[in-house]
């Protein structure tokens, strides 16, 4: 699975969680997911819960405080599919 | 003399009808809310039918951003919000505020947070599965869920409280609020309460055999306040809101006034003298509606309409006794009687909400609601009050003055005085 079709996939992820809805359309590794998507920060945790649920995979809490913009997640989210 | 207090907005999510409109033909009508749940029946319950609305979730959309809405299961809070919300859209306010209102708090009660979402939480945790449950369970299982949501939604920046007192949260919620503007605390307070009977609120009370088993096959039958033949209570989920203004403070933004609630008392019988944890001693309900006529400065015989506590079960007549003891009223003295449970079931926490709703509906569209299901009156009350006093069809007549009561496990009770606003 390649990086932008993560990144497209995470589109719909996140959608509950944001109302920035231009912000998210246009979403590339640098967008913050705090500060530019306006994600609550209590809702990270449910984000990771339903990527774990997506993917099928497994987020450790290490892996998990590293995803804080869009391309940390993505790096999270392929080292865990490669590992399976 | 404290503030005077008016009631400015009002919403109502009720077993016959949702929103102030189809409520009030409900009441009007005499028309009931009570269905068959066929799960209670699956499930081996006695009782098979409560008091249901009929609640579309989808409609939160309309009172939630996409992400509140996004993982809310807790019908408790969606009935909360509902009433709320409606209630300050019908006392004009607006919904958009980027500073706090400081001067306007809420008290708003429920009984227990909903056990569908904590039942949700302990088969999480029992099956290892903690780290799946998220970071929206604990806002749906405290128990001032309903007031977080409201809070948040309306930016309420004085006191927020969540009460309960059982079957008197509703009644005491309002008069909390009324103290807070009345002693200048507060100018506007959000009240009211709610309730979910899921299955299991709904099965521990159906163990208690306090539930009405009889008309299973008619659910619209099966509550009978006041009635020889009433074998217990029916259950009833809803939720309803009152905004509550200094008079002034709602004169000065020219709201629309509905009514004056011009007193209230709450205590407690102490589960003496005949009192215990189900049933009120009646020494503490006479005192709790005396010093609420006090607190009001009015004379009993003004009352034209007593709005009672009366869920159907053996305690309906000791109550007509308390209500005549303290009014000093009886036989065809006795002021006009009804219970909106005949209609909609015991709503508990929601109860005296949703039924000071329809006292104020009352007092402004000028009727009394029927008392439905009343086809063979109890005699042990009608030795106390005259039959006339407990309609069984709509009366249109002018009502200036309401008393509402309810009384709650633990001995617990409370009591408003709703009157007609007058310009003074």
């Amino acid at each position: 699975m390649t990086r932008e079709e993560i990144l497209n996939e995470l589109k719909s992820v996140f959608a509950p969680y944001t109302t920035n809805k231009e912000m998210l359309a246009n979403i590339n590794d640098q967008t913050d997911l705090i500060t530019d998507l306006k994600i609550n920060s209590a809702n990270l945790v449910d984000i990771i819960i339903d990527a774990e649920a997506k993917y099928n995979i497994e987020i450790d809490y290490d892996s998990a405080d590293k995803m804080i913009n869009v391309g940390s997640c993505i790096d999270v989210i392929s080292e865990k599919l490669n590992q399976k | 003399m404290g503030k005077r207090v008016v009631v400015t907005g009002m919403g109502v999510v009720s077993p016959n009808g949702i929103g102030l409109p189809a409520f009030l033909d409900s009441l009007k009508n005499g028309r009931s809310g009570i269905r068959f749940v066929p799960l209670y029946e699956e499930l081996q319950m006695s009782c098979h039918v409560a008091g249901v609305p009929e609640f579309e979730w989808d409609s939160l959309k309309n009172y939630l951003s996409e992400v509140s809405f996004h993982g809310l299961k807790g019908t408790n809070i969606a009935y909360g919000i509902t009433a709320a919300l409606d209630a300050w859209a019908d006392s004009g306010m607006s919904f958009d505020t980027d500073e706090p209102h400081w001067d306007t708090g809420c008290v708003f009660g429920n009984s227990a947070p909903d056990s569908d979402a904590t039942k949700n939480v302990i088969n999480k945790v029992d099956n290892k599965e903690v780290k799946k449950l998220g970071s929206r369970i604990v806002e749906q299982t405290m128990n001032s869920g309903v007031t977080s949501f409201i809070s948040g939604r309306l930016g309420l920046g004085n006191r927020v409280v969540t009460n309960s007192t059982a079957c008197a949260t509703g009644t005491q919620a309002i008069l909390m609020g009324y103290e807070y503007i009345q002693s200048g605390l507060a100018k506007r307070m959000l009240v009211g309460s709610g309730e979910h009977i899921d299955t299991y609120i709904f099965g521990t009370f159906d163990s208690m055999r306090v539930l009405s088993r009889k008309f299973n096959d008619q659910p619209e039958r099966a509550s009978r306040p006041m009635s020889a033949s009433s074998g217990g209570f029916i259950p009833g989920s809803g939720a309803a809101a009152l905004i509550l203004e200094d008079l002034d403070f709602a004169l000065a933004r020219g709201a629309r006034i509905y009514a004056e609630v011009l007193g209230g008392a709450a205590n407690s019988g102490g589960q003496r003298n005949g009192g215990t944890m189900t049933a009120p001693n009646p020494a503490g309900v006479i005192r709790c509606i005396s010093d609420a006529i006090a607190s009001a400065g009015i004379d009993p015989a003004e009352i034209d309409l007593v709005s009672g506590h009366l869920t159907a079960t053996m305690a309906d007549r000791q109550e007509i006794q308390s209500w005549s003891n303290a009014l000093g009223r009886s036989g065809k003295d006795f002021p006009l009687i009804n219970s909106v449970k005949s209609m909609i079931g015991h709503c508990l926490s929601a109860a005296g909400s949703i039924e000071s709703v329809a006292c104020i509906l009352q007092l402004i569209h000028g009727f009394v609601h029927p008392n439905i299901n009343l086809e063979d009156p109890n005699p042990e009350i009608l030795k106390i009050i005259d039959e006339g006093c407990i309609p069984t069809s709509m009366i249109k007549k002018d009502i200036n003055l309401v008393a509402k009561a309810n009384f709650g496990f633990g001995d617990v009770n409370a009591c408003l005085l709703f009157a007609k606003y007058l310009k003074e």
